[in-house]
């Protein structure tokens, strides 16, 4: 008989075990980064994976993005399975080259003859008052560039079960944690995503949504740190009679389609709530698959909130302007309901 | 110290400088913990999100910009304080924006890592290397437009590996525009050590890969930064062209507050604190009687008052209104 020891573990423990478990089963797993190494990772992704497996296998880079995320390209090519960490999704400019026009082509241009193991780990998401440089989502500019297939974690659980599966992917993955989930001691966190996550390894499938919460009279469709504020929204307006169904989509890339028409199909009324910009991104993409697909069942204009289409700003005051609270996604929950 | 060619209130102006600095880095360090006790949380407190403070790198600040003028270009790096205050950017509308206050350089919405000040034609970005190109531009338009003025774009040793370092040195060069690169070898790129990040000793000498002059200026000394930079400055100013300077400094803080170095051998923080540059620096002119203790005094309470000023008017300024986090994005909206 097998044992499984269950422990509760923050988000960036659950990422920094499935690395590590993944490195211990395929020896072409490799890490590379800036501070990847003696620091752990800025967000302790990679924290206790230097002392494990050595400076031949978890490398610090130079600041030197274009190169050592393109190396990723020609290292998966031959034979290698890197999992590359750029600290914050907003750095990825300098290296977008690599990104777009190789790494997330390649396989295509080649007739499939070229495959690019590769999993781009960041951080995103504002909430500190980090500001226009250190705060973006961004995912759905990536998600736009067809190749890359797209993870946002919303709990320890789903990051360790995406990660172990975007490592085993054939295909360049780019992996999104939110630093307000990560279980960081110094940045304001989300107790929601530390949960209950098995030892051993386990995949999560990409493509497969997950219905956070259960509900009848309203769907919010939402991603990422989005999750645990949607879920708090849902539990104010509960106290008013209104249930609300939430689907933690999970990842952008495979878009789980059949999910957002199944919320749809059930509760008639459809909330996007997003940490990305507004236009042009997550919330658009979703609305388009609901009026594609099933606008027969929606009894209420689809209503969508998410950054409204300016950078981050500094100060607090502003910060909490532009970024979905929990008061405002209740708000505009009650509005789709009314 | 290494010369005695200038004269002492140039040589106490460089001092006054660095104190103010000093003081200013000093005191947000303070007011950055301020409600971050017992538990820090970067979120919390008058001042949020990353700070990163220059303390011990003011030689490179006070003796590079000594030779520019109001109207020369700086672009600085992510941290930038050193920079500002020695171009002469308003203090007060500095800090108030590093407060997020309405009164602050952009009303709240840039912060610590993006201060803008036309006036003074400071600016500075918290990527990594951006601050490069703009620079190789901006002396571009000198040229084009017949400006004696210079503009010198100031980073870290790691912005060194970054690609917009390669090619615009070389944009500069092959344009012969009036540039100065300055790198500030402060040892560290956040836990990685240069020689474990650079594939030559000195970025200086990556200057002959685009022919262009490149010196590398030791100890951490104002006055040699100061001669160093006279030279590549007056050069770029008659039309000679770039050229790039790469200056030893220290990091007396962590990266950003709140990094534990835990990276850092043991005792290797100790050696740099005896090498603190602003009292070796005052030591030097009180002993050469280039400055009397009584001036050292005087400056140190003005440097005090400065800066309490700037912190006082920030703390009193009002927030921005919500509604202004809409406004600014385009020009012509
Ligand atoms: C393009 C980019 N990559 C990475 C970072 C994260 N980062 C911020 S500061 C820093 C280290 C910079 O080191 P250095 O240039 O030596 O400057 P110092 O901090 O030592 O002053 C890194 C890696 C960034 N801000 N931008
Ligand atoms: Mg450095």
């Amino acid at each position: 008989m097998s044992t499984t020891t269950i422990r509760k573990l923050t988000m960036a423990r659950a990422i920094s075990e499935a690395i590590a478990q993944e490195m211990e089963r395929d020896p072409r797993v490799l890490v590379w980064g800036e501070d990847v190494g003696a620091y752990g990772g800025i967000f302790g992704a990679t924290q206790g994976l230097l002392p494990k497996f050595g400076e031949d296998r978890v490398i610090d880079t130079p600041i030197s993005e274009s190169a050592f995320i393109g190396a990723a390209i020609g290292a998966s090519a031959e034979g290698l399975r890197p999992v590359v960490e750029l600290m914050f999704v907003d750095f990825f400019g300098v290296a977008m080259d690599q990104i777009y026009n190789h790494l997330a082509k390649n396989h295509f241009m080649s007739g499939g003859s070229v495959r690019h193991p590769v999993v781009l780990m960041t951080a995103i998401g504002g909430g500190y008052n980090d500001a226009a440089q250190h705060s973006q989502s961004l995912y759905g500019l990536f998600a736009h560039v067809p190749g890359l297939k797209i993870v946002v974690p919303s709990n320890a659980y789903d990051a360790k079960g995406l990660m172990i599966r975007s490592i085993r992917e054939d295909d360049p993955v780019m992996y999104f944690f939110h630093k307000g989930l990560l279980g960081l001691g110094w940045m304001p966190s989300d107790d929601w995503a530390e949960v209950d996550v098995p030892e051993e390894p386990y995949e999560i499938p990409l493509g497969q949504a997950h219905v956070a919460g259960d509900g009848k009279d309203a769907a919010v469709i939402t991603i990422g740190a989005m999750v645990p504020k949607v879920m708090a929204a849902r539990d104010r307006v509960a106290q008013e009679g209104i249930s609300v169904e939430v689907v933690d989509l999970r990842t952008l890339v495979p878009l789980d389609r059949r999910a957002v028409v199944a919320a749809a199909q059930k509760t008639h009324r459809v909330l996007v709530v997003d940490e990305d910009y507004r236009s042009f991104g997550m919330t658009g993409e979703v609305a388009a698959t609901l009026a594609e697909e099933a606008l027969d069942y929606l009894e209420a204009p689809i209503r969508r909130l998410a950054v409204p289409d300016v950078p981050i700003p500094y100060s607090r005051v502003l910060e909490n302007t532009v970024i979905p609270s929990v008061d405002a996604i209740a708000d505009e929950i009650r509005a789709l309901v009314k | 110290m290494s010369t005695d060619s200038m004269p002492s209130d140039e040589l106490v102006s460089l001092y006054r400088t660095m104190c103010v600095i000093r003081t200013y880095e000093d005191r947000l360090a303070e007011i950055y913990t301020e409600g971050k006790t017992p538990l820090f949380s970067i979120a919390a407190g008058p001042v949020p999100g990353e700070m990163h403070l220059a303390a011990g790198q003011e030689p490179v600040a006070a003796g590079v910009i000594v030779h520019l003028r109001s109207d020369d270009v700086i672009t600085a790096p992510h941290r930038p304080h050193h920079f500002a205050i020695a171009k002469g950017v308003d203090l007060k509308r500095m800090t108030a924006e590093i407060f997020g206050k309405k009164t602050g350089l952009s009303q709240g919405k840039g912060g610590h890592m993006h201060l803008f000040d036309p006036q003074t034609h400071f600016s500075c970005s918290g990527i990594v290397g951006a601050g490069f190109p703009p620079a190789v531009g901006a002396a571009f338009a000198f040229k084009r437009q017949g400006e004696d003025r210079v503009a010198v774009a100031f980073a870290g040793e790691g912005a060194a590996n970054q690609g917009t370092f390669h090619e615009s040195l070389n944009l500069a060069a092959s344009w012969h525009v009036p540039v100065v690169f300055v790198i500030e070898d402060n040892h560290y790129a956040i836990s990685v050590p240069k020689e474990r990040s650079t594939a030559v000793a000195k970025n200086s000498d990556r200057a002959s890969a685009y022919g262009i002059p490149g010196v590398y200026v030791s100890g951490n000394d104002v006055l040699a930064i100061a001669e160093a930079a006279e030279k590549a400055i007056a050069r770029a100013r008659q039309g000679h062209g770039p050229s790039l300077l790469e200056i030893e400094t220290t990091r007396l803080y962590g990266h950003f507050q709140g990094d534990a170095e835990a990276y850092l051998a043991a005792g290797e923080k100790d050696e740099w604190r005896h090498l603190d540059p602003v009292p070796r620096f005052r030591d030097y002119l009180l002993h050469s009687g280039r400055m009397t203790p009584d001036k050292d005094q005087m400056l140190q309470a003005e440097a005090r008052a400065l800066v309490d000023e700037a912190i006082a008017f920030a703390r009193e300024s009002p927030d921005p209104d919500p509604a202004d986090a809409f406004t600014d994005v385009f020009a012509n909206a």
